[in-house]
């Protein structure tokens, strides 16, 4: 029987756990276990430069793994600064265990130095939260906030420790805990056999389908079994913005993403289509846009692990509750086994029509700039992603830059596109990149961000430094709050309310400052060598300021409250 | 449409709160709540009253069945059920009111359980609609204050919620 403080019992836990980097910053209420860290050589710390960051590491991570991240904070203003991204893995089912120092116990309810009720804050934005009351119970309630945080639907798991429980003096005798069953709390396992049988059945019978895969295929690893029961159907696939990479995006079936921003041929067929097999992905208003006039003609089949998801926006035909691959092998199965086979050209109409929206190139063409002239963001996508091959780990923060990323990185691979989908969180991407590079030193890892999103997180150019993370960052800088000025162009006349930047640093001065390096682009002309340089230097942080027009806008553009196909192609053009 | 959806959780610091938490944050309306411990005492009865069309009350069951410490809900509107709601009210008793009062509370079968030379307390328990009738028939009597424990209920004949 082994004795230890709650402080050790948590370091402890996280190495039985397999926890290999926590992210955190210290403060008076964490202090027992940030002593008990330094004690031990499992588990090590990186210190972040804002609580913030620390959970969009832990987040980027979890992305790009598929194993929890896990944070640790000080209480009050420790607690509250890592809101932010407890909301932003909240709203993309990423698994995370965020650790909160709190007041002592006696203390609590007294409005005491750094007091915040952190679990009242985070209670709406939580999959679950835990408060320790006995140091002994420590293992136990871990052991439970990662099974929580990784099973089922997963999501951001808070546990506010008080410091009195992690007291070094007082020990209790530690086990990690093999087994967790609760009661209340059972993850959705197998679909309903009778539901796959009937979307089957709709499948088999579809003239013009569509498959629709979202981030649920990420997260619970379908995607290899999407990918065959699209190539064993020939049906054309499309994605939600979470969902790319879920499917080979240079493959021929693959339509790219959909929604506000989505491509043309894949809002096309999906309003044209007769039946959606939509398998982990959510219907959200970004998506779809309009409810009512969302795919006038089509069936539809939901398959999701989460009830709630089905049925929340949109009318569904077929609801099936279940774990993607569970569902999907037994599709596939199904289909193996049914007398009634898919005729081979059965879709040759549907086909002809889906080519005839993907050769329009609608909404997808720009004029990449001449020598001497301002650069397109879209030039400098396509130029990254040929230099790495569309092998990188492609991480972005919110904005144009975003949906131009989105749009031009073409994603063969899951868990590769990492965006802040949900949310919308500017900041995300550094940190997030951050997280993936430090647990994956040998994968290409690029931050495709905006001057904007950039400076919400760019102190952590310091933790880069500190901890030798050689991230690779294109700052797609146009000079301007560009999403927000889009919509200010469409919707209110160009008045440019507060969405330009003025004092912008001279961000090359700024990086070399924490030692790292950095180059400015003004001219398409030097694009190329200075991606080059950029990749060839694979151990240093190298930030790319590119200057690009501030004039472009992002399209095609779903027409507010329009049906799926109603889009702005360009500023002049409308579907 | 009224519901009535009974509600057995973990009898945990925080679990109700993210009961009515979730209410709040997704637009759910409440129009009554109770909840007590249950006769196992890691677990308490909650029981609430909304209104909402088919889709909302679909919603509504299957957040609260994803809140952790939700280990199984009944929408009990959906069968046979009986509920019932108690209320506590103070009425001037004075005058002519008092020997009106006094019938009223017969006529309902509810009981008077405190006197003052001025003031009844009347005691009266059955279906919600019972008790916003009695509250019209003393319409002419002057309410002092009115206490209501929020609907509770069961399903009719067999059917038990238990674990
Ligand atoms: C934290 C946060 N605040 C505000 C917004 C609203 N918003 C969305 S895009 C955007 C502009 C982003 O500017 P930048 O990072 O320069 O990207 P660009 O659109 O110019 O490519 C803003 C302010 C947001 N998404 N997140
Ligand atoms: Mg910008």
């Amino acid at each position: 029987m082994e004795l230890l403080s709650g402080a050790d019992m948590i370091t402890r836990f996280l190495a039985d756990e397999g926890v290999e980097y926590i992210y955190g910053y210290p403060g008076g209420a964490a202090l027992h276990i940030y002593d008990a860290i330094h004690r031990q050589d499992k588990v090590n710390h990186i210190l972040v430069r804002h609580e913030q960051a620390a959970t969009h590491m832990a987040d980027g991570y979890a992305r790009a793994t598929g194993k929890p991240g896990v944070v640790l904070v000080t209480s009050g203003p420790g607690a509250t600064n890592a809101v932010t991204g407890i909301a932003t893995a909240f709203m993309d089912s990423i698994p995370m265990v965020v650790l909160c120092g709190q007041v002592a116990s006696h203390l609590i309810g007294e409005d005491a130095f750094q007091e915040t009720d952190i679990i009242g804050v985070t209670r709406p934005i939580v999959k679950h939260s835990f408060s320790i009351e006995d140091p002994s119970e420590i293992p136990m309630i871990l052991r439970k906030a990662f099974y929580i945080a990784t099973t089922g639907r997963p999501g951001p798991v808070v546990v506010d420790i008080p410091k009195d429980m992690t007291a070094p003096t007082e020990k209790y005798e530690y086990v990690f805990p093999k087994k967790v069953k609760m009661r209340s709390y059972t993850p959705v396992g197998r679909g309903h056999t009778g539901q796959i049988k009937k979307a089957v059945d709709l499948i088999l019978k579809a003239k013009r389908p569509i498959l629709y895969g979202g981030g649920g295929l990420v997260l619970g690893g379908a995607s290899e079994l999407f990918t065959q029961l699209a190539k064993k159907l020939n049906f054309p696939v499309t994605t939600s913005l979470m969902g790319i990479g879920a499917y080979p995006q240079t493959d021929r079936q693959s339509v790219g993403w959909l929604g506000m921003h989505g491509s043309f041929e894949a809002n096309q067929a999906m309003h044209h289509s007769d039946l959606v097999v939509c398998i982990g992905a959510r219907f959200d208003d970004r998506a779809t846009n309009n409810v009512s006039k969302f795919c006038p003609t089509a069936r539809i089949v939901h398959v999701d692990i989460d009830p709630s998801s089905i049925g929340k926006t949109i009318r569904v035909d077929v609801p099936i509750v279940g774990t993607a691959t569970s569902v999907l092998e037994e599709m596939l199965a199904l289909l193996d086994e049914s007398k009634t086979q898919l005729k081979a050209d059965a879709l040759v109409d549907w086909w002809k029509q889906i080519d005839a929206w993907s050769a329009s190139r609608a909404g997808r063409i720009y004029e990449p700039a001449e020598p001497g002239e301002t650069m397109k963001p879209q030039q400098v996508v396509e130029a990254v992603w040929k230099a790495t091959q569309g092998k990188a780990y492609v991480v972005t923060d919110v904005g144009q830059h975003q949906m131009f990323a989105a749009q031009y990185y073409k994603f063969d691979k899951p868990n590769h596109w990492i965006t802040s989908g949900g949310l919308g969180t500017m900041g995300f991407g550094f940190p997030a990149a951050m997280g993936i590079k430090l647990n994956k030193p040998d994968e290409e890892v690029v931050l495709i961000t905006g001057e904007g999103s950039f400076q919400m997180m760019m102190q952590e150019l310091s933790t880069c430094s500190q901890f030798g993370i050689p991230v690779k960052i294109i700052n797609l800088n146009n000079q301007s709050l560009g999403m927000v000025r889009q919509w200010q162009d469409l919707n209110y006349q160009a008045r440019h309310a507060q969405s330009y930047m003025q004092s912008l640093p001279d961000f090359k001065m700024l990086v070399e400052s924490y030692g790292h390096v950095a180059m400015k682009v003004e001219k398409a002309e030097d694009l190329d060598a200075a991606i080059e340089k950029t990749f060839a230097m694979k151990d240093k942080l190298v930030f790319l300021d590119v200057y690009v027009d501030p004039h472009e806008h992002v399209y095609p553009m779903q027409v507010p409250q329009g049906s799926m196909n109603d889009m702005l192609l360009s500023k002049t053009e409308r579907t | 449409m009224r519901h009535i959806i009974s509600i057995l959780m973990e009898n945990e610091a925080g679990a109700l709160s993210r009961v009515v938490g979730l209410f709040s944050q997704r637009n759910f309306n409440i129009e009554t709540l109770n909840v007590a411990p249950t006769d196992d005492p890691t677990l308490s009865r909650l029981t609430v009253t909304t209104t909402g069309d088919e889709r909302v009350i679909e919603q509504i069951t299957k957040q609260l069945n994803k809140l952790i410490d939700v280990v199984k809900l009944v929408d009990l509107t959906e069968g046979q059920h009986i509920e019932r709601e108690l209320m506590l009210v103070k009425v001037k008793a004075v005058g002519a009111q008092r020997a009106e009062v006094k019938r009223t509370t017969e006529i309902f079968r509810g009981q008077i359980i405190d006197v003052t030379p001025s003031i009844y307390t009347v005691q009266l328990a059955g279906h919600a609609s019972k008790l916003d009738a009695f509250i019209q028939a003393l319409g002419g009597s002057t309410l002092l204050e009115v206490a209501r424990t929020g609907v509770s209920g069961v399903a009719r004949g067999e059917k038990v919620l238990s674990l």
